[in-house]
C-alpha cells in the first residue's frame, strides 16, 4: 500500500473571521508516528477534529487511505481519538468502555471478550476492568482511553495532548510505552502536543504549526538542528538568534553578515544574496572563554577543561580561531539548572545567547563566569545556521531562556 | 510519627469543634423536620387509629385500625384514579420536557438563561389563579371550545371541562417545570466530549444519545418524575376545578372528609394510606430506573 495513512491537501478552516487552520499540506505515510506541535490556539486540536470528522473543513480536501472523507461522519471513519480529558463514559466500568466501540461494529460476543482484555493487558490495566472510571487516577484513566481506542485497530489513531494533565515522571514512563504500542501495532498516530520534548522523543516526523500554518515538517533531529525559521528556532528549544543578512549566495551556499560584524560561510537554503535572516547556534553548541579585559589577553581557564577553553591571545571578535568563529559579549545571567549551568550572554545589539555547559565537574562549574564579566562565545562553523523570519507570529522569545531539558511542564 | 490520638491530645478544644461542625450545620435542617414533618406525622398517625365523631363528644384513642380498611375499601376507585391521572401526567410531562431541556442545554447559547426563565415565569402566579385560568380557558362558552365544536374536533354537547383529559392537562402544566429543571441540569452537566468520544466510537448520532446522553441524564428524569408525580398524586386543586365528579381523585376526598364531613381520623388514615402507596411505588421505581440507567451495557450483554 503506497497510499498515504492520511493526507491533507491545501486544508483551510475557519470559524466566522478567525481562520483556525491555513492552507495545510500533510502527507503522513502508514505507521508512522507523526507529531503536530505547536504553541496554545495554533490549531493543532482543529486539525485532528477536521481528520476525525468533528469538523469539516471550508476549503481543501482530507483524505484517509486515499479517499475524500468530505462529509462523512465520525463514526463512519477509520479513525479513533484518545481525548485530552479522556472523556471515558462515566456510566460505564473500564471492560464497557473499551467493548464500547467493538459492540457498536457488532462483533461477536466472545471476540469483544477477547480482544477487550488483551488490549487492557497490553496497557496494563487488566487488573482493573470492572472499576469506574472515576475510582482511577490520571494515568490509569489514560490507559484506559488508550485501550478504548486501540481495540478497535483503527487506520488512525488520533491524540490530542493525551499525557497533558499527567505529572513530568508519569508522563515520561508513558511517552516510552507509547512509542513500543505504536511500533507494537503499527498504527497511523497523529500526535498533538505543545511540549516541544515530548515531540522530540516520541516522534518520527515533527510538524511545527504557528498561527495555522506548517512552518516546517522534518524528523526530531532536523527539526532541532536545522529549524526552518526563527519561530521553529524558538519554539524548539532556546532562540539562540544573532539577525544579519545574505551578502553572496549561490547553489545552496553563501556568506552571511551578522550585524554584530562577524562573517561566516554556511548552507543557505534558498535565502537570497541581500535578504535579512538569522543566525543559530544551539546553547550546548556554544563555548564560552573568559577574557581578561584589563590586558585582553591572558589565559584564565583550565587548559584541560574540555568546554572551557583557554583564553583567546590577542585575537579579535569575529576573527576565526582555529576556524571557529568567535564573538565578545557580557555575561547578564548564570543560572545552575542541575544537570548543567545556563549562562545568558548579553551580544552588542542588544542580542542574548544562552550557553549551556554541562556540569560535568564541580570544580570546572565554580571557574564559570559569573554576571558582568566579559566573555566570548565561539562555535563550530558546522553549528551555526541561517534561518529566515517567520511568516506567521514573530519568534517568540524563550522569556524564561530554559534549555530543552528543562521547559516541560 | 505523630497519631491521631496524638495530635487530639494535643488540642482537644480544636479537635472537639471540628467534630461538633457537622452538627451544627444539620441543626436547624433537623430541627425543623422535628417540629414540622415528624411531630405532626406522629399525631397524624395517633389520629388515623381513633374512633367517634365530633357530634357525639369528640375523638378517642382505640386503635381503630379498621379506619384503614374502610380507607382501601370505599375509596378504591379514587386510589386507582389518582395514580392513573399522575402517571399520565409524568408520562406527558417528560415527553415535553426532554425535548425542551435537551434544546435549551445543548441549543440554547446565549438564550438559555432566558429560556429557563421562560420555564419558571408560570410560579410567579400562584398555582391556584392559574388552574382557575386553565377552567377559564376550558370552560363550556369558552372560545376554546366554540372553536373546536366549529372544526368538528368536538362534538356539539362535547366539553372539555369535567373531563379526564382536562385533569391530566392541568396537572401536566403545573408540574412540568419540576420535570424540566431537573433533566435540564443533567444535560447541561454532560461533557460535549463524552458525545464526541461516542460518535467516535461508531456510534451514530442517534446510537450515541441512546447509549450516552440518555443514561448520563437518567438522574435527571428520575428527580424530575418524581417531582412530578409525588404531589400530582395528592394533588386536589385540578380535579376540583378541572374535574367534575367523575374525577375525583384522593386528594379531594381526604380534603372533603377534613374539611366538610370532619371525619378527622378516616381522612388520616387516607393519607396515611396514600403516602404507604407512593413510597413503595416510589421505592419499586428507583430500584428499577436506578439500576436501568446505569446498567444499560451489562444488561445488554447478559442478554
Ligand atoms: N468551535 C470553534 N469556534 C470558534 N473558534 C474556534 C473553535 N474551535 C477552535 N477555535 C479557534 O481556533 C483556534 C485554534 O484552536 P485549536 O483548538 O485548534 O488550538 P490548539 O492548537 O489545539 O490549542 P491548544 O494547545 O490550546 O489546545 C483558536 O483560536 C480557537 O479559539
Ligand atoms: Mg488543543
Amino acid at each position: 500500500m503506497t497510499e498515504p495513512s492520511v493526507r491533507l491537501e491545501a486544508v483551510t478552516k475557519a470559524f466566522g473571521d478567525l481562520v483556525a487552520v491555513r492552507e495545510l499540506d500533510l502527507d503522513i505515510p502508514q505507521g508512522e508516528f507523526f507529531t503536530l506541535l505547536g504553541p496554545s490556539g495554533c490549531g493543532k486540536t482543529t486539525t485532528l477534529r477536521l481528520v476525525a470528522g468533528f469538523e469539516q473543513p471550508t476549503g481543501g480536501r482530507v483524505l484517509i487511505e486515499g479517499s475524500d472523507v468530505a462529509g462523512m461522519p465520525p463514526h463512519r471513519r477509520p479513525t479513533n481519538t484518545v481525548f485530552q480529558s479522556y472523556a471515558l463514559f462515566p456510566h460505564l466500568n473500564v471492560r464497557e468502555n473499551v467493548a464500547y466501540g467493538l459492540r457498536r461494529k457488532k462483533v461477536g460476543g466472545d471476540e469483544i471478550k477477547r480482544r477487550v482484555e488483551a488490549e487492557l493487558e497490553r496497557v496494563g490495566m487488566a487488573a482493573d476492568i470492572n472499576r469506574r472510571p472515576n475510582q482511577l487516577s490520571g494515568g490509569m484513566q489514560q490507559r484506559v482511553a488508550l485501550a478504548r481506542a486501540l481495540v478497535n485497530l483503527p487506520k488512525v489513531l488520533l491524540l490530542d495532548e493525551p499525557l497533558g494533565a499527567l505529572d513530568l515522571k508519569l508522563r515520561k514512563g508513558l511517552q516510552l510505552e507509547l512509542k513500543r504500542i505504536q511500533r507494537e501495532v503499527g498504527i497511523t498516530f497523529v500526535y498533538v502536543t505543545h511540549d516541544q520534548e515530548e515531540a522530540l522523543t516520541m516522534s518520527d516526523r515533527i510538524a511545527v504549526m504557528n498561527q495555522g500554518r506548517v512552518e516546517q515538517i522534518d524528523a526530531p533531529a532536523q527539526v532541532y538542528e536545522r529549524p526552518a525559521t526563527t519561530f521553529v528556532a524558538g519554539f524548539i528549544g532556546v532562540s539562540n538568534l544573532m539577525p544579519g543578512q545574505v551578502t553572496r549566495a549561490s547553489s545552496g551556499r553563501g556568506q552571511v553578515r551578522l550585524d554584530s560584524g562577524v562573517e561566516f560561510e554556511t548552507a543557505t537554503d534558498g535565502i537570497g544574496s541581500g535578504e535579512r535572516c538569522h543566525a543559530v547556534v544551539r546553547p550546548e553548541k556554544l563555548e564560552i572563554t573568559p577574557v581578561d579585559s584589563s590586558q585582553g589577553a591572558s589565559a584564565t581557564g583550565d587548559p584541560s577543561s574540555a568546554r572551557i577553553r583557554p583564553g583567546p591571545t590577542g585575537s579579535e571578535a569575529g576573527r576565526a580561531q582555529d576556524g571557529r568563529p568567535t564573538i565578545d559579549g557580557v555575561v547578564e545571567a548564570s543560572v545552575y539548572l542541575g544537570t548543567a549551568t545556563q549562562i545568558v550572554v548579553v551580544l552588542p545589539g542588544d542580542v542574548r545567547m544562552t550557553v549551556l555547559v554541562p556540569n560535568a565537574d564541580e570544580a570546572e562549574r565554580a571557574r564559570l563566569p559569573g554576571g558582568g564579566a566579559p566573555v566570548r562565545l565561539s562555535w563550530a562553523p558546522e553549528h551555526i545556521h541561517v534561518v529566515r523570519e517567520s511568516a506567521g507570529a514573530p519568534a517568540p522569545d524563550a522569556g524564561d531562556r530554559a534549555p530543552v531539558a528543562e521547559t516541560s511542564k | 510519627m505523630t497519631s491521631p490520638k496524638g495530635r487530639d491530645r494535643s488540642a482537644p478544644r480544636g479537635a472537639l469543634r471540628r467534630r461538633a461542625i457537622p452538627y451544627f450545620l444539620l441543626g436547624p435542617g433537623l430541627i425543623w423536620l422535628l417540629l414540622f414533618f415528624v411531630v405532626p406525622l406522629y399525631f397524624m398517625g395517633r389520629l388515623s387509629l381513633e374512633s367517634g365523631s365530633l357530634e357525639t363528644g369528640g375523638f378517642e384513642f382505640t386503635w381503630e385500625w379498621s379506619n384503614y380498611g374502610h380507607a382501601l375499601g370505599d375509596y378504591q376507585d379514587r386510589f386507582v384514579r389518582s395514580f392513573f391521572f399522575a402517571g399520565s401526567a409524568t408520562v406527558i410531562a417528560l415527553l415535553i420536557a426532554y425535548p425542551l431541556a435537551y434544546a435549551i442545554a445543548f441549543r440554547g447559547g446565549r438564550w438559555k438563561n432566558a429560556l429557563l426563565f421562560a420555564v419558571v415565569a408560570p410560579f410567579f402566579t400562584t398555582y391556584l389563579i392559574r388552574t382557575l385560568a386553565w377552567q377559564t380557558i376550558l370552560s363550556d362558552d369558552s372560545p376554546v371550545v366554540s372553536t373546536m365544536q366549529t372544526l368538528g374536533l368536538l362534538g356539539d354537547g362535547g366539553r372539555l371541562l369535567a373531563t379526564d383529559g382536562a385533569v391530566i392537562a392541568g396537572l401536566t402544566y403545573n408540574f412540568l417545570p419540576f420535570m424540566v429543571l431537573p433533566i435540564y441540569a443533567s444535560l447541561e452537566r454532560i461533557d460535549v466530549r463524552l458525545i464526541e468520544a461516542a460518535r467516535d466510537l461508531y456510534s451514530s448520532a442517534r446510537t450515541a444519545f441512546w447509549r450516552v446522553t440518555l443514561p448520563l441524564s437518567a438522574p435527571g428524569v428520575v428527580a424530575g418524575t418524581l417531582l412530578t408525580f409525588i404531589p400530582a398524586s395528592g394533588d386536589y386543586i385540578n380535579a376540583e376545578f378541572l374535574g367534575g365528579t367523575n374525577q375525583a381523585m384522593i386528594g379531594n376526598v381526604i380534603q372533603s372528609l377534613y374539611l366538610n364531613l370532619r371525619d378527622f381520623p378516616s381522612a388520616a388514615a387516607l393519607s396515611f394510606t396514600l403516602m404507604a402507596v407512593i413510597l413503595i411505588a416510589v421505592f419499586i421505581y428507583i430500584r428499577f430506573a436506578g439500576s436501568e440507567a446505569l446498567m444499560g451495557e451489562e444488561a445488554e450483554k447478559a442478554k
